[in-house]
């Protein structure tokens, strides 16, 4: 079976509205006659964002991890958080099942999604023809699972919302929590900035149908 | 060309079919989600949405939890704690809680009911195009599920150093996350097929003067035809 792209037909399809035009090249920006949306045919310089992207919340996930998210000063004395003292919390208290999806929710996608963004541009970038259909099943856990990073945000804001009695308890947010809001946010539009349509590219048809088969 | 769309995921072109209802078209090459059979019962979706800003008012209006320490009271509402944020510098981890669970989904309720009421009378909205753009890009921002096991979390912390008292906005909150999802889950594509049917006054006199012209003898060219390329119907599966 042959596959044809909007891109060997010479067409290109509207990012707003999915309407199909032909690829004019003109000096002036090519609009959607429907929508009036500029039209391109890749999302633009899409390796190179989702890379800068990438390496900003890749070192941010450093502080993010050592950085206290939240200090507690009561009568019992001061202690401070990291996301990883949380989830110890949780777990030697007996909370199990909250552990595990603090872990989940802070740690693991957190690092998942770097990984998996990395793994996503270094093979588009190369035009490799590996496993085109899990890659892509992968670019999708991607972006639905992003969001999922900011519980641990939402838990300090209502923590520090909550515990503000005056002489039993105080909490404060701490410098972690902008590194790893930072984080949760620079993954997210590093994944918007990828265009799935690379790793399609280079798949030749005869590639698709092997890949079918296994 | 109306009828051809490019597939998202690998630019393979398909040719758009009707689907019967509750059934998805995948892409036959890259097997993603091409688009869903459309509801165009928009007064159903209208409705849903009107629900969904309502609960959401009462998600925001009331404390969500109240916690009790020796006799001593707290509660906090979501802008409050986007607030207790703010107030302690955090201003930038302040405003993104605010966006991803106040101005996000709300904007994304205003911008759809602003599109929808007037489709479901058989009007065109107004500026329909930076709406729709609007809302695509509203749509991965909106945390309300994530806030929702976020108070989950939160209080099971809580209860370990005071007694935790549920609010009437946590109920609120639990109904929005579920409204929300299925508010959202309608394919906004969709709508694309109601505002091309749905005529335009502006074009709709352009249309008119072209048609007087053309019975005048005065014909305009024939309209460009689709490329003579061969293209797929997408595969179908039951959801
Ligand atoms: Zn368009
Ligand atoms: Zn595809």
């Amino acid at each position: 079976m042959k596959y044809l792209s909007a891109k060997a037909a010479g067409l290109v399809a509207c990012h707003v509205c999915g309407r199909l035009s032909r690829e004019v090249r003109t000096v002036e920006k090519a609009r959607c006659p429907r929508c009036g949306a500029v039209l391109h045919q890749r999302k633009v310089d899409s390796l190179t964002r989702t890379w800068a992207l990438l390496i900003a919340a890749a070192i941010l996930y450093i502080p993010a991890n050592v950085l206290p998210m939240m200090q507690t000063r009561s009568l019992l004395g001061n202690s401070s958080d990291t996301i990883m003292s949380g989830v110890i919390y949780f777990w030697t208290s007996g909370e199990y099942d909250l552990a595990i999806v603090v872990f989940t929710a802070s740690i693991l996608v957190p690092m998942l999604k770097l990984i998996a963004l990395s793994l996503l541009c270094v093979t588009a970038q190369r035009g490799t023809r590996w496993k085109p259909h899990q890659r892509t099943r992968l670019y999708h856990m991607v972006e639905f699972i992003g969001r999922w990073s900011m519980l641990d945000v939402f838990v300090v804001a209502l923590m520090v919302a909550l515990v503000n009695i005056q002489s039993l308890a105080v909490i404060q947010a701490g410098p972690g929590i902008v590194a790893f809001g930072s984080v949760v946010v620079l993954t997210m539009l590093a994944s918007m900035q990828f265009d799935p349509r690379l790793i399609w590219d280079q798949i030749r048809d005869d590639d698709t149908e092997q890949d079918d088969h296994d | 060309m109306t009828n051809l769309m490019a597939c998202p995921n690998c630019d393979t072109l398909h040719r758009r079919t009707v689907l019967p209802p509750r059934e998805t078209a995948r892409c036959v090459r890259c097997h993603s989600v091409l688009y869903r059979s459309p509801d165009l019962r928009l007064s159903r979706v209208l409705a849903l949405t009107l629900t969904c800003l309502i609960v959401f008012a009462i998600a925001n209006a009331f404390p969500i939890v109240e916690i009790e320490v020796q006799g001593i009271y707290t509660e906090t509402t979501l802008v409050g704690a986007a607030w207790a944020l703010y107030r302690e510098g955090m201003w930038l981890v302040a405003l993104l809680v605010f966006a991803t669970t106040v101005l996000f989904p709300l904007s994304q309720l205003l911008a759809l009911i602003h599109l929808i009421t007037p489709l479901a009378l058989g009007r065109r909205p107004y500026a329909v195009f930076h709406v729709m753009r609007a809302i695509e890009f509203c749509r991965p921002w909106g945390m309300i599920e994530v806030f929702m096991l976020g108070v989950l979390v939160s209080l099971v912390k809580l209860s370990a150093m005071a007694s935790v008292l549920p609010g009437i906005a946590l109920w609120a909150f639990g109904a929005l996350t579920m409204l929300l999802a299925t508010v959202l889950s309608y394919d906004l594509r969709n709508l694309w097929i109601v505002i091309d049917r749905t005529p335009d006054p502006a074009v709709q006199a352009l249309q008119a003067a072209k048609r007087n012209a053309a019975a005048n003898g005065l014909t305009d060219e024939p309209p460009a035809a689709p490329p003579g390329a061969s293209t797929h119907g997408p595969g179908t599966a039951s959801r």
